[in-house]
C-alpha cells in the first residue's frame, strides 16, 4: 500500500507538468505565454504575502525568545497530564499551530531522546502528520487575497488542531 | 481573533521577557522574526511562480473546466455558496488532491489560487466569506495520505518501520478533518443568522 502511494506521489508532479501543457498545446493554447502570464501572478502573490508573514513571524519569535512559550507550556502541561496525555508530548499541543519548524524540531528531539519507535515518538509523529501550522496557513492564504477579518476561521482551525492532537494520542495509545 | 492572537503573542512575550530578564533576546527576536518572514515569502516565490504558471496553462487549455465539471457532489456540498461550474471549484479540488497526496508545495499555490477565485465572489473584500473559511478549515486540518516529512525524520532516527505511523496519522487526520468540517458548518450557520451574510 505504502509502496504504491509512494510511487504515485513520485509520479504525480512530473506526470502533471507533462500532461497539462501537452493537453493545452493540443487545444492550440500558446503554452509558454500562458505560463508566463500565470507565473507573473504567482510572483505578485508571493510579494503580497510578505507584510503578513513578517508581522506574524515577528510575533511568534518574540513569543519564543522571551520564554513565554515555555512558561505557557509549563502551565498547560499539568492540565494535559491530568487527562492522561504524556507530559513529553504536551508541548506539541501548543507548538503545532504556531510553528511548523519549531514543532518538527521538537518532534525530532523527542525521537532522539525516547527513540523513534517509542510510544512518545509515535504519538509525536502522528500529531505532526495529522495537524497543520494553522497560524501560518491562515497568514499565507488570507494574506494572499488581503483578507483582514478572518471571522471564525482561526477558531475552527485551532479547535480542530486540538481535536487532532487528542485523536493522535488516543489512536496511538490503542494501536501501539 | 487574529488581532487578539497577534497582540497576545507580542504582549505576553514582552511581559515574560521582563520577568525572565530577556529583553535583549526579544529585540533580537524581532529582527530574526522579520527576516524569517521575508525568507519564507521568498521561498514561496519559486513555488508560487511555477505552479500558478502551470495552473494558467491548465485554465487556458480548458483542463480546469473539465475538472470543475467532473467534480463530485462532496466538494459542491462543502461550498454551497460557490455557483456550479465556477473555476474556484476546480482549484479547490486540485488543492485538496495535492494535500491528500502530500504534495505540500503544489497544494499551497492551488489553495491560494482557490482563495483568489473565492475572493472574486466575496462581497466584502476585507472580510473572509463562508466559503473561504471552509477552505481554510480543510487546509488547517491537513488531510494527508503520506506524511513524507515525518517519515523522513523517523528514518533519520532509525525507526524499524518508519511508515508504521501512516495508519494512525490517517485515522487522526480523518477525525480532525471531520471535526473541522462540522465545526465550520456550525459557525457558518451561527454567523449567517447573526449577521445576515
Amino acid at each position: 500500500m505504502y509502496g504504491l502511494i509512494a510511487i504515485l506521489s513520485a509520479w504525480a508532479i512530473p506526470a502533471l507538468i507533462a500532461f497539462i501543457p501537452l493537453y493545452a498545446a493540443y487545444r492550440k493554447v500558446p503554452v509558454y505565454e500562458s505560463f508566463v502570464s500565470g507565473a507573473k501572478d504567482g510572483f505578485d502573490t508571493a510579494i503580497r504575502i510578505i507584510p503578513h508573514l513578517v508581522g506574524m513571524m515577528v510575533a511568534i519569535s518574540v513569543f519564543r525568545a522571551s520564554g513565554a512559550m515555555d512558561g505557557i507550556i509549563g502551565l498547560i502541561r499539568p492540565a494535559l497530564e491530568a487527562v492522561g496525555i504524556p507530559s513529553e508530548v504536551a508541548p506539541l499541543a501548543f507548538l503545532r499551530p504556531i510553528t511548523g519548524s519549531g514543532s518538527l524540531a521538537y518532534t525530532a528531539d523527542l525521537m532522539k531522546t525516547h527513540g523513534a519507535d517509542s510510544l512518545i515518538g509515535r504519538i509525536a509523529s502522528t500529531i505532526q502528520g495529522s495537524t497543520d501550522t494553522t497560524l501560518y496557513v491562515l497568514t499565507v492564504y488570507f494574506g494572499a487575497v488581503g483578507i483582514r477579518n478572518a471571522r471564525y476561521a482561526l477558531k475552527v482551525g485551532l479547535l480542530s488542531d486540538l481535536v487532532g492532537f487528542l485523536a493522535a494520542v488516543a489512536v496511538c495509545s490503542v494501536v501501539f | 481573533m487574529v488581532n487578539w492572537v497577534w497582540l497576545f503573542l507580542i504582549l505576553s512575550g514582552i511581559v515574560f521577557a521582563a520577568i525572565n530578564g530577556r529583553m535583549d533576546d526579544v529585540t533580537q527576536a524581532v529582527f530574526e522574526g522579520a527576516k524569517t518572514g521575508v525568507t519564507v515569502s521568498f521561498g514561496l516565490i519559486s513555488v508560487l511562480t511555477f505552479w500558478l504558471g502551470m495552473m494558467r496553462i491548465a485554465e487556458d487549455g480548458g483542463l480546469l473546466r473539465i475538472l470543475t465539471r467532473a467534480i463530485g457532489p462532496v466538494v459542491r456540498r462543502l461550498f454551497p455558496s460557490v455557483p456550479a461550474g465556477h473555476p474556484a471549484l476546480g482549484y479547490i479540488m486540485s488543492n485538496m488532491s495535492a494535500n491528500i497526496l502530500g504534495l505540500g508545495n503544489a497544494a499551497t499555490p492551488m489553495g491560494i489560487k482557490a482563495m483568489q477565485e473565492l475572493q472574486k465572489l466575496n462581497p466584502d473584500k476585507e472580510k473572509a466569506s463562508a466559503a473561504m473559511c471552509t477552505l481554510l478549515a480543510i487546509n488547517t486540518a491537513s488531510i494527508t495520505l503520506i506524511p513524507t516529512t515525518v517519515i523522513a525524520v523517523r528514518m533519520n532516527f532509525g525507526a524499524a518501520n518508519p511508515t508504521d505511523i501512516v495508519g494512525t496519522t490517517l485515522l487522526a487526520t480523518i477525525v480532525s478533518t471531520a471535526f473541522a468540517i462540522l465545526l465550520d458548518a456550525w459557525f457558518r450557520r451561527r454567523h449567517s443568522r447573526s449577521s445576515g451574510a
